[in-house]
């Protein structure tokens, strides 16, 4: 009897928390990169609590699952080294090194390269993952920080916090291309599923830039007023857009908030109060789930996609980056 | 790395660079020439003073925070294809100060990031009054510049001791310690620091219980101005204030009061632009690569002289334009959006161009809290809860 009670309340715990694909393929777990823990922490599905702490590079930051979700990438930006991690095993099982403090990456389609900001060398570098080797740096403004490689991979579009700009580099060439002016330092890019709009957030404007690709063009910027702050406090950096690409959440940094932007009309339809300085999300695989990373309360935020209300928040290490899902 | 490796990442890197320099810099010939002035002589530097390390002086010349933020620039006027140049006049004396500053400008120069003492950089400011020219302030924190003394020609970067004294006051009442025992040097600079902690604490609510003069001296005679122990006794407080315009008498005080109280001021605490071991909004990045050219942690100085830079920088970006008149009007606007790497959009107060900031309260290894402090707002911009706000400035300056 007590026994099935519990069940029949982790059952309703997992339906809160997965909604319906709550017998997904994954393993459930969540991994926690934590810039001050030199670990990425993963988390059951069930209690939130963490199960194991993979010893990583120093400053873990940006973390990416590539295709088939059997391996983590971790950027390790004190540590100058890119890990990897095993899902299945829960262990790191490789490391490339020599990578002078990568900050954000991004893989090309075919997985073989990595595309990652060198935030010391002021590089867009070139990682073989095969071989091993950086293939190619490419000088760029300084303190680059977002990093989007287009699906087609011939473009790779990288935000200059520095120069006020995103980069637009011709990956065959390995050579920029343009330079689009945007508002002051440029963190983390989306693009729309359909290629037609490259959003970029702003830190220091608290805006969105909505850039056309094909013209280069700024054609529309976002604004933000969540009640009972201050513009200064409106700080923007990760942007996380549904699959159905109509909708955006916009982690506002020292607001304490998430936006939800209609991509179509480009408006806020709402603030989600989370954490102390949100700043990176994640969706889970059906988009029932927003996940985000308060990295100065130390915990995560679960969203209700459907409901836009926060669920639950979980504590985690000390300044989390980035939360991926492996449902 | 292998050096295979190493081989193919140089090569790479020398195409791609080679690439790159032809198109961030097709014409050369617009770049932007930015005049930094300071005198050869000049007592804040001497070698003394910078191997002593005083909480709140300079380590060195502030030169390396351009030099610095000259790195950072390349991009800023590839649209135009305009590029960034520091001409460093280096003068012998008031003379020769004053003339070269004239030259430079015959020969186009517009922007001079000035490391002047404060009465110098009025006198450079008044004699060219009615040429196209704009100083950047990075070390005279007076604020006779801000307000009797002030001046249409001069962009002050550097936060004044209003600025700096509001922010530690702040810090004071939000920890409730608000009885002080103050102890003022002689000398002009001490004195000014004290009416300016003076002004604060009677905005924010703080009590100066007694207020000492103290002299640096052995002189039994002179005891009661150059021993701790007498200065410090008697009354009770929360704080000692150290009004020390050097620092030489304030590292004497911590660990030697009677009572045992924190010390504020030029030790213990002290209120900064800058500080090496800020570790939000990009801080350590930029610390990094100012140490990476200097050697040296960054310091106030070095600080405003990097963000005079990239103010310049930025404007070009946004005006598309090496014009003066253009970049002089940027500068001046509520539009101007800088980034000095403490958070706060930055830009200049209209009515002295005095660079809105938040300022860092920190000991000599950690910031302790960032001013503004949570709590004390105002009804435009936080930021001018520090320093001289509109309706109590004597200065109004027209754009």
């Amino acid at each position: 009897m007590k026994l099935a009670f519990r069940h029949a309340v982790f059952a309703v715990v997992l339906t809160l928390v997965f909604g319906t694909e709550a017998s997904a393929k994954g393993s459930g777990y969540l991994f926690v990169s934590s810039e001050r823990d030199n670990a990425v922490a993963v988390l059951d599905p069930r209690s939130f609590k963490v199960i194991k702490n993979i010893p990583t590079g120093d400053r873990p930051r940006h973390l990416r699952f590539n295709a088939d979700r059997s391996l983590i990438y971790a950027a390790c930006g004190d540590g100058g080294s890119i890990d990897v991690i095993d899902v299945g095993k829960l262990e790191m099982v490789r490391r490339y090194e020599d990578i002078d403090d990568p900050e954000m990456f991004d893989f090309g389609p075919a997985g073989r390269f990595l595309y990652i900001s060198l935030e010391d060398d002021s590089a867009l570098g070139i990682l073989d993952l095969t071989s091993g080797e950086m293939v190619a740096e490419i000088a760029v403004g300084g303190e680059p920080e977002g990093v989007l490689v287009t699906p087609d991979g011939k473009t790779a579009y990288v935000t200059s916090e520095v120069a006020n700009l995103i980069h637009e580099i011709d990956i065959g060439e390995r050579k920029i291309a343009a330079n689009i002016v945007v508002g002051n330092r440029p963190r983390r890019m989306v693009l729309t599923p359909d290629g037609s709009q490259l959003w970029v957030s702003n830190e220091l404007n608290g805006t969105v830039s909505v850039v056309d690709p094909g013209t280069r063009k700024i054609i529309a910027t976002i604004e933000f007023a969540p009640r009972g702050f201050r513009p200064e406090q409106i700080t923007p950096v990760g942007i996380t857009m549904t699959d159905d690409g109509k909708t955006a959440f916009v982690g506002l940094g020292r607001a304490n908030h998430v936006a939800v932007v209609d991509v179509g009309t480009r408006k806020v339809e709402k603030y989600i109060l989370v954490g102390k300085r949100a700043w990176n999300g994640t969706l889970n695989r059906d988009n029932s789930r927003l996940f985000v990373v308060n990295g100065l309360s130390d915990d995560i935020s679960i969203i209700d996609v459907q409901a836009l209300k926060v669920i639950r928040s979980v504590p985690v290490g000390r300044v989390p980056h980035t939360v991926l899902i492996d449902d | 790395m292998a050096s295979g490796q190493r081989v193919a990442r140089a090569v790479s890197m020398l195409l791609v660079m080679s690439l790159f320099g032809v198109a961030a810099n097709p014409v050369a010939a617009a770049d932007l020439v930015i005049g930094y002035v300071e005198m050869k002589d000049d007592a804040r530097y001497t070698k003394r003073r910078t191997f002593a390390r005083y909480l709140t002086q300079a380590l060195g010349r502030p030169f390396f925070g351009a030099k610095t933020a000259l790195k950072e620039v390349g991009f800023h006027g590839v649209k135009i294809g305009a590029g960034f140049k520091l001409q460093r006049i280096t003068a012998r004396d008031e003379d020769d100060l004053l003339a070269r500053v004239v030259a430079g400008n015959d020969a186009g120069i517009g922007f001079f990031i000035a490391d002047l003492p404060s009465r110098l950089l009025g006198r450079l400011a008044a004699a060219n009054k009615d040429r196209d020219l704009l100083l950047f302030n990075i070390s005279a924190r007076d604020d006779g510049l801000r307000q009797q003394n002030c001046a249409g020609n001069l962009l002050h970067v550097i936060p004044n001791d209003a600025m700096a004294m509001d922010a530690m006051a702040q810090f004071l009442a939000m920890r409730r310690w608000r009885k002080i025992l103050a102890l003022v040097g002689p000398f002009p600079r001490d004195q000014a620091l004290n009416g300016a902690f003076e002004r604060a604490a009677k905005r924010f609510g703080l009590k100066i219980v007694a207020s000492r003069p103290f002299v640096l001296s052995n002189d039994p005679r002179q005891r009661r101005q150059n021993n701790l122990a007498l200065l410090t006794g008697k009354e009770d407080y929360d704080v000692v204030f150290v009004a020390d315009g050097d620092g030489e008498f304030a590292r004497e005080v911590p660990y030697a009061t009677a009572r045992p109280r924190p010390v504020v001021g030029a030790e213990g605490l002290a209120a900064t632009a800058w500080h090496w071991a800020w570790d939000r909004h990009g801080a350590p990045q930029l610390e990094k690569r100012f140490e990476r050219t200097a050697k040296r942690p960054m310091r106030d100085g070095d600080w405003a002289a990097w963000l005079s830079v990239k103010a310049i920088a930025e404007a070009v970006q946004r005006r598309k334009s090496t014009d003066f008149a253009v970049l002089r009007s940027h500068l001046l606007s509520p539009e101007l959006v800088l980034d000095g790497f403490k958070g706060n959009r930055l830009n200049f107060r209209p009515w002295d161009r005095q660079l809105r900031q938040p300022i860092l309260v920190g000991t000599h290894n950690r910031v302790i809290a960032r001013a503004p402090i949570e709590g004390f707002l105002h009804k435009d911009n936080n930021l001018d809860t520090l320093g001289f706000d509109r309706r109590e400035s004597h200065c109004h300056l027209a754009r």
